[in-house]
């Protein structure tokens, strides 16, 4: 590996000078999953490293908020596969964590981590935005909020700036009962990288809520208000309509891991399969009457 | 800023070290070549085949994938780790008796992962061993009797 200055700084501040010193190429280092790859490969050659974990104000924890659970910026995949409010209220969060690389991978990855790599085929990010996660941003100018919807701006690329950093992840808790599910499509069971993957909610409104990877530059969100993906009644062709129309906006490519046609016609298949999911754990959900 | 030096404190098999390490090296350079432990070995490089498995505070990770730097105060456990008197593990018997060992090259990982699954799950399904297993390839194809060796070595422990 290059050589380069390691630093572990224990305030958010120490954090964001060492970020914007201009003399420096800094990258933040979590698990160290992707970022340690990467070094490796030359892909990124940093002057300073800077570990994040051990930041006071940064968690390693998931803490119950207002209306719902925040995910610090040091929590892991196993952490969140484990934590049994994450496992009550974000089913398809936990499916989709469960399914990142291998224990050793779960064990050190970050859920801020693969949100801010911004792959275009990060497994959690899907669930993420059907559940309508916020990111908080913290930075040099103070903090903000961001809808996971509007953080990706491009294959590795995020809103946000030089200095800035995603200090947690905001859960808020449905509204109402929903049933979610998660699906993907890999060459091999474990530790392989999504040809597509994909997300379903559906309210017991009838809204249904998908989201996308792997299928564009960045993941992507589609809300279906029509009502014709309820959970329950026959096969309609008015259902099969709005299922397609939910994946109009994928622009899936030719890769390593699939072609541009293999990617089309399993986003049908998919889409079919995770409302299915979805919609029998929703009817499942309203029938235990549990939220 | 320089790439300096820099001293990290780590546990390793229970033994306390100060290493003075360039910080761009990964644990596992360092236990190779400084602490001199080579029972874990080096493959894929990028966190693919496991063979770098080591414990740190009872949780396998690849070694590959972490900075040695990142390790102060914390607690590593090897494959050397296992057997400090030259008695074997009932993993380590396990995977003897079976004949889990071809090449051998995959072993120390295989047996790091399976520490970390019998901790956590002292009765695992023919399944759950899959699982925990998944991210360790072994190139000699063994996956069967490796398989059965954990199987075995959770019976023992019963």
């Amino acid at each position: 590996m290059r050589p380069f200055a390691y630093l572990r700084p224990t305030t958010l501040d120490q954090t964001i000078a060492a970020l914007t010193d201009p003399s420096a190429v800094p990258y933040l280092l979590a698990g160290g999953t992707d970022l340690i790859v990467r070094l490796r490969r030359g892909h990124l050659r940093p002057t300073v490293v800077i570990d994040i974990k051990r930041i006071r104000d940064l968690h390693d924890e998931i803490i119950a908020v207002d209306g719902g659970l925040r995910v610090g910026a040091r929590v892991t995949m196993t952490s969140i596969i484990h934590d049994a409010r994450v496992r009550h209220h974000f089913e398809a969060l936990v499916e989709s964590a469960s399914v990142v690389g291998s224990v050793q991978i779960r064990n050190r990855a970050t859920l801020v981590g693969n949100i801010c790599n911004a792959s275009p085929a990060a497994d959690t990010v899907p669930a993420l935005l059907v559940y309508n996660a916020v990111a908080n941003v913290v930075g040099p100018t103070g903090s903000r909020g961001v809808p996971l919807a509007e953080f990706f701006t491009g294959p590795g690329r995020t809103v946000l700036t030089r200095g800035e950093l995603l200090q947690s992840v905001d859960l808020p808790f449905p509204a109402q009962p929903v049933g979610a599910a998660f699906g993907r499509i890999t060459r091999r069971r474990g530790v392989d990288l999504a040809t597509i993957n994909l997300c379903g909610l559906i309210g017991a409104d009838g809204v249904a809520r998908f989201a996308y990877g792997a299928v564009a530059p960045t993941p992507f969100v589609a809300v279906d208000s029509s009502g014709a993906l309820v959970p329950t009644g026959p096969d309609t062709p008015a259902r099969a309509a709005a299922l397609r129309a939910l994946f109009s906006r994928s622009r899936p490519i030719t890769d390593v891991r699939g072609s541009q046609d293999y990617r089309s016609a399993m986003l049908e298949v998919m889409t079919e399969r995770t409302w299915r999911t979805a919609a029998g754990r929703l009817r499942g959900r309203l029938e235990a009457g549990s939220p | 800023m320089s790439a300096e030096n820099v001293i990290v404190r780590m546990q390793v098999n229970g033994r306390a070290f100060a290493l003075e390490i360039p910080p761009y090296h990964t644990l596992l350079d360092v236990l190779r070549d400084t602490v001199r432990l080579t029972g874990t070995k080096e493959c894929c490089s990028e966190g693919e085949c496991g063979a770098c498995t080591v414990l740190v505070n009872g949780q396998a990770v690849c070694s590959c994938l972490v900075l040695a730097s990142e390790m102060e105060g914390q607690q590593i456990t090897t494959i050397e780790g296992l057997a400090p008197d030259g008695r074997l593990d009932p993993l380590q018997e396990a995977f003897v008796a079976t004949g889990a060992v071809q090449c051998g090259f995959c072993i120390p990982g295989m047996i790091m992962a399976a520490r970390q699954l019998l901790a956590s799950n002292p009765h695992p399904s023919r399944a759950q061993i899959q699982e925990g297993l998944a991210g360790n390839l072994c190139r000699c194809g063994g996956y069967s009797r490796i398989l059965d060796a954990v199987a075995r070595a959770a019976d023992s422990l019963k």
